[in-house]
């Protein structure tokens, strides 16, 4: 029975686990020409580049500030599905509720390449918006929405909302639907209104939903993804895009430092698993339950 | 929540909230569903009008021939068979292999049973990285080939979670009649646990294949060679790259001879827009129609969290 799942296995461990092997290219020069065995062995040096001279300190240090930024910056957001979800189960016809959550979750299917059309299409100095804006006479050069290094976060903030608050409710949608009904009888008879069904019913039912999610996004603070800010990446917003994976890519494969890029690769997997470990460990004490 | 007494307990805050909300929910619904709208009418309009940016609210000079002129771009059609293939081939892989790993784990007579499991399920929480990813897929001679979509892909932690999660609450008497018939493992799980696992397999299906249509990052990394490029590799490198587009729209237009007219000629804007257009269409038609099942499989993540 075990020999008909081993291929399976072969799967995994090359796949996932070999992959570990190539930790061994941040204590080489590694050229892909040579291979491993070809390339000098130089320790720790591209743990020391990654902090030796100022311009790479600087550099390294804006690239935390925009990965923390936008990991807490989405945490600070995080509320909104929970919002979302109990504002609309106030909507009493159930058409426009089924419509909503349709409409609303269909970006959460569409790929970042796709956002970037759309966002070229709706905010390039040729797109919807700077013409709408220059036939009503508010403007008379484009605006430049998407090349400028302005706001950089917050407009990478507004898409990812755009394409995830409505699929980021459905799940508080759900556990609305499981709050028992028996809560809000009592609560009605002691002549709770809806603001106060709202604040004292249903938002603490679906704070452990919530706080689960919210360990769990803190455990990622370091894992953004690339995609989303690759596809929006340009030279002028560069220095506030460039999260800590779009860095990793940048360097490693478009700057063809292999060995530097997977130095650091692996400090964020190290530390990564470190923060998943301890929030773990927190929402375990605090639950009682492990949430991984 | 029970409607019984809703009448009674109408305050006066409430009209004006519920108009409130309803508007908000109404712009907020607009504001997600207008890009596409956006999109589709600007593909079927007279292109030297879309090219202007005039089409805004419905089409102009409706025409179906951006369409049919689109498959004459290069390197078009073929991204179109690479991204159905992955997402067919990439699919049935992922389901089979979901299905089966699902099951099997849930045989305790399997040798080190758990032991297996919890190697495939710790690879959710941790990843070696782009980087060495990316050299060993070098190494194995995975870059620039068709099975670098497939590969990787075929062993999902959480589907197999959903469904060993799922066969476990299967009446267990369904695999001991099968077995008392002298069924074997393999052939308990075609014959019997296969076909009563639909509704959990077609909740791995569809959002495997929406993975798949929509993944991007694999062709950036390993791919190099135009002929393996998927249709969001493609529409990326069209919205970014002017002159690639421009030489595209002339390379269409060189392939039909003739100019037929002003709105049916290729433009940036128009080529852009179809393409888009074909990359979002399943979604849209797809989407809606399997709704419940997205909703279904998030719920079932939570569970197990």
């Amino acid at each position: 029975m075990f020999l008909v799942v081993l291929p399976f296995l072969v799967l995994v461990l090359v796949f996932s686990y070999l992959p570990l092997a190539g930790w061994a290219t941040a204590f080489f020069d590694y050229k892909p020409a040579l291979g491993l065995s070809g390339s000098e062995f130089v320790g720790l040096q591209w743990f020391r580049m990654l902090v030796s001279s100022p311009t790479q300190l600087q550099q390294i240090g804006q690239v935390m500030a925009n990965t923390l930024a936008m990991s807490f910056l989405g945490i600070a957001t995080s509320l909104l599905p929970v919002f979302f979800a109990m504002l609309l189960n106030e909507i009493r016809a159930p058409w426009f509720k089924n419509a909503v959550q349709t409409l609303t979750t269909l970006p959460n299917f569409i790929s970042w390449v796709l956002v970037y059309m759309i966002a070229f299409s709706m905010f390039s100095t040729s797109g919807l918006v700077n013409s709408v804006l220059n036939d009503w006479g508010l403007i008379t050069t484009p605006i430049k929405f998407l090349d400028t290094g302005e706001h950089v976060w917050l407009t990478m903030l507004l898409w990812s909302l755009w394409k995830g608050l409505g699929w980021g409710a459905i799940m508080y949608l759900a556990a609305i639907t499981s709050i028992d009904p028996a809560l809000y009888e009592s609560a009605r008879i002691d002549g709770a209104g809806r603001f106060q069904l709202m604040r004292y019913i249903t938002f603490p039912q679906l704070m452990p939903t919530y706080v689960v999610l919210l360990v769990l996004s803190i455990a990622n603070m370091l894992n953004n993804g690339m995609e989303q800010y690759y596809v929006f990446q340009n030279a002028f917003n560069k220095e506030h895009i460039q999260v800590l994976d779009l860095y990793v890519y940048n360097i490693g494969i478009t700057g063809n430092s292999l060995s530097m890029a997977t130095a650091l690769g692996m400090l964020k997997s190290v530390i990564s698993v470190l923060l998943l470990v301890t929030a773990n460990a927190i929402a375990k004490r605090a639950r009682g339950t492990s949430i991984i | 929540m029970p409607k019984t007494s809703d009448a009674l307990k109408r305050t006066r805050g409430d009209v004006p909230f519920a108009l409130v909300n309803y508007v908000g929910f109404l712009l907020f619904a607009l504001l997600c569903a207008y890009p596409f709208y956006f999109l589709i009418i600007n593909s079927v309009s007279a292109n030297d009008v879309s090219a202007l940016g005039d089409i805004r609210l419905w089409p102009e000079g409706l025409h179906l021939s951006n369409y049919s002129q689109i498959l004459q771009l290069d390197g078009l059609s073929a991204a179109a068979v690479v991204s159905v293939a992955r997402t067919v081939i990439g699919t049935a892989c992922t389901v089979l292999a979901s299905a089966f790993l699902g099951y099997m784990f849930t045989q305790e007579r399997m040798w080190k049973r758990s032991l297996w499991y919890r190697l495939i399920i710790f690879t959710m929480y941790f990843s070696a990285g782009l980087i060495p990813l990316y050299i060993t897929m070098k190494t194995l001679g995975l870059t620039n080939s068709f099975w670098v979509y497939i590969l990787p892909a075929i062993v999902q932690p959480f589907n197999i979670i959903l469904v060993k999660t799922y066969v476990e609450s299967m009446p267990r008497s369904l695999q001991e009649a099968a077995e008392i018939d002298g069924a074997g493992t393999i052939r308990t799980f075609f014959r019997i646990i296969l076909p009563n696992m639909t509704p959990i397999l077609a909740t791995v299906a569809i959002f495997t294949a929406v993975a798949q249509w929509n993944s991007f990052q694999d062709t950036l990394l390993y791919i190099t060679d135009q002929k393996l490029y998927s249709l969001q590799y493609l529409l990326y490198t069209y919205t970014n790259q002017a002159n690639s587009l421009a030489q595209a729209a002339q390379n269409a237009q060189g392939n039909l001879g003739a100019i037929v007219s002003a709105a049916t000629t290729q433009t940036p804007t128009s080529i852009r827009m179809t393409v888009a257009v074909l990359v979002v269409l399943p979604i849209i038609f797809i989407y809606p129609l399997f709704q419940r099942y997205f909703v279904k499989g998030i719920m079932l993540g939570a569970v197990k969290g």
